[in-house]
């Protein structure tokens, strides 16, 4: 088990699946496919991201460095969330980019939304995560690869 | 909600509710966006009006909307007003068969119009308001260099901040607004003078003037959010903003900005700040990327392409981000010329050229002669985002043909080359 500790964006308790992308996740490209045929679940439609691309990331914890893309990012984040469709985490290994920051702060104060973001947590952990890995995540922002 | 940035008695008071609920949720919002980057406080925002990125009224925006109805319920608005990206659908140059247009309608963008009345009740600033290049002198949203904007969509943004030395993060729709309606956003990043210091050194070697969209392209995949200050471009580019260079750097930036997350470059010689403070401008462990030849080649080849095998361009889309007067000056002339060469009266494919409704206009009005001839062969033009049209089921299956990094990012779009495009439009490809 390795353990590696964050700052918490949105803090709570969650055990489950990773689904890691190595690179900057588009949101807009990731998301905007199943969100816009509504969806039960977020099939990744970046053609451009290898490492997610064609995955379910609805209910996993998304392992990335940050996010990239258009500027309509945060509104994404925020639909998808209140549509629940979300990744239950966003684990960055970076510092939050302002995109995602702007999603997950819509969401938590417009739609009460119970996802998880902690940042900061290194790019060892995005070494040592793999797509399939068990995680656990506390509110203090630990997050454990089981 | 516990915070840590230091707010005036004001802000203090808006946040605790004394201007009503609504106001409170968007200071709070701000306040906590502004504490996830440690800006130790608001400012004034001196670039009134904004600039919004979410123009179209897809259905499941449910969000969206009902933030707008709060907003609007609430009296509130964006005093200095706004200008918005483009809209989706324009079915007289753009059109559609029954099928698509029900979709459209129906289903994918049935919210349009009660949004775009939403838009108007928060301060859109006219009809015509609509374009991702609103700081084009023909739209007139242009800040002045030191100012600080309240704007999202991130080709705006990076041209903004690189090419007219405003100071505006790459903040996200709904955010654009709220700065707009609070008239203050969290002082961090791109607004701060460290923020705007350069951790890449590009130096571009390549043996002629690179493509736009592919050098963006290439420095965005590398630097992603950083800011790069780049050496090499003033070889090809002068050291003048004249209208050729700044139509370059719009289309760098919105490739840089759409294929990594640059919200600021520096082009040395070239750039306001690059140009008064030159290499203090970059931090000293800056990392390296040199980009000549080959590197270019290696970035260009690598772009999937999503047709089905076999698959022949359909429709070409030129303009995303919209073009600017001269750039479809000079794609009208480009295509009938190239028409002309290759012995044809129509183009091989449908073409649509697009660019703020003002650049439209600007061009009918002042170039009749060259609008008809390009109408006769079958072009169009519009102000429609390219973007938008292609995000559904149905054009997803479309060969589409752009010589936008952009749209290729967001679609299933195939990426050509400004020479090759126009092969492929006069038939020749």
């Amino acid at each position: 088990m390795k353990t590696f500790k964050g700052r918490v964006i949105a803090g709570g308790d969650w055990e489950g699946e990773a689904v890691v992308s190595r690179g900057g996740v588009n949101t807009l490209a990731t998301f905007q496919k199943s969100a816009m045929a509504n969806k039960k679940e977020v099939i990744a439609s970046d053609q451009n991201n290898p490492d997610i691309y064609g995955r379910n990331i609805t209910g996993k914890a998304l392992c990335l460095p940050i996010t990239i893309g258009s500027t309509t990012g945060g509104l994404v984040i925020q639909t998808v969330c209140q549509m629940k469709i979300n990744p239950k985490c966003f684990l960055f290994s970076e510092h939050i980019d302002p995109l995602a920051a702007s999603g997950i702060v819509l969401a938590k104060i417009w739609e009460d939304s119970d996802v998880i973001a902690v940042d900061e947590l290194g790019a060892e952990f995005l070494s040592e995560v793999k797509t399939g890995d068990r995680i656990r995540v506390t509110s203090d922002g630990t997050v454990c690869i089981l | 909600m516990e915070y840590k940035m230091r707010l005036t008695e004001e802000e203090r008071r808006i946040m605790e509710g004394a201007e009503g609920e609504v106001k409170a949720k968007i200071m709070k919002t701000l306040v906590m966006f502004g504490d996830i980057f440690g800006a130790e406080r608001l400012v004034d925002v001196t670039h009134a009006q904004g600039h919004l990125v979410t123009s179209f009224g897809i259905g499941l925006l449910k969000p969206l909307y009902r933030t707008m109805d709060e907003i609007i319920g609430a009296g509130l608005s964006a005093e200095g007003k706004f200008t918005v990206d483009p809209r989706p659908l324009d079915y007289k140059n753009v059109k559609c068969n029954p099928l698509l247009r029900l979709v459209f309608d129906k289903f994918m963008y049935s919210k349009q119009s009660d949004y775009e009345e939403q838009l108007k009740k928060a301060g859109l600033r006219d009809s015509d308001a609509f374009s991702c290049t609103c700081y084009l002198n023909e739209v007139g949203n242009i800040p002045k260099e030191g100012d600080i904007l309240s704007w999202a969509e991130s080709s705006a943004v990076v041209y903004a901040n690189s090419v007219l030395g405003a100071r505006c993060n790459r903040n996200s729709g709904m955010l654009d607004l709220f700065g707009s309606v609070i008239g203050k956003v969290p002082y961090f990043g791109l607004l701060t003078d460290e923020g705007r210091k350069a951790k890449w050194k590009v130096y571009v070697k390549t043996t002629s003037k690179p493509e736009a969209q592919i050098l963006g392209s290439a420095i965005g995949m590398r630097v992603m959010e950083d800011v790069p200050y780049v050496y090499g471009l003033d070889r090809w580019l002068g050291e003048d903003l004249d209208d050729e260079t700044k139509a370059y750097l719009k289309d760098f930036g919105a490739a840089s900005a759409s294929n990594g997350a640059v919200g600021l470059y520096h082009i040395d010689k070239l750039t306001p700040e690059a140009k008064k403070q030159g290499e203090s401008l970059i931090l000293p462990d800056a990392e390296t990327y040199v980009i000549d030849d080959a590197e270019l080649e290696r970035v260009y080849r690598s772009y999937p392409v999503m047709w089905k095998e076999g698959a022949k361009a359909k429709l070409a889309f030129i303009g995303c981000p919209h073009l600017t007067y001269s750039q479809l000056v000079g794609w009208a002339c480009d295509i009938t010329a190239a028409l002309e060469a290759a012995g044809r009266k129509k183009v091989a494919v449908r073409t649509i050229l697009t660019a703020s409704p003002y650049v439209v206009r600007k061009f009918r009005d002042e170039n009749a002669d060259m609008y008809a001839k390009l109408y006769a062969s079958g072009a169009r033009i519009s102000s429609i985002c390219p973007l938008m049209y292609t995000n559904n089921p149905l054009t997803r299956s479309t060969a589409i043909a752009t010589n936008s990094n952009k749209l290729r990012t967001y679609s299933v779009s195939r990426y050509y080359k400004d020479e090759e495009i126009l092969k492929v439009i006069s038939g020749e490809a």
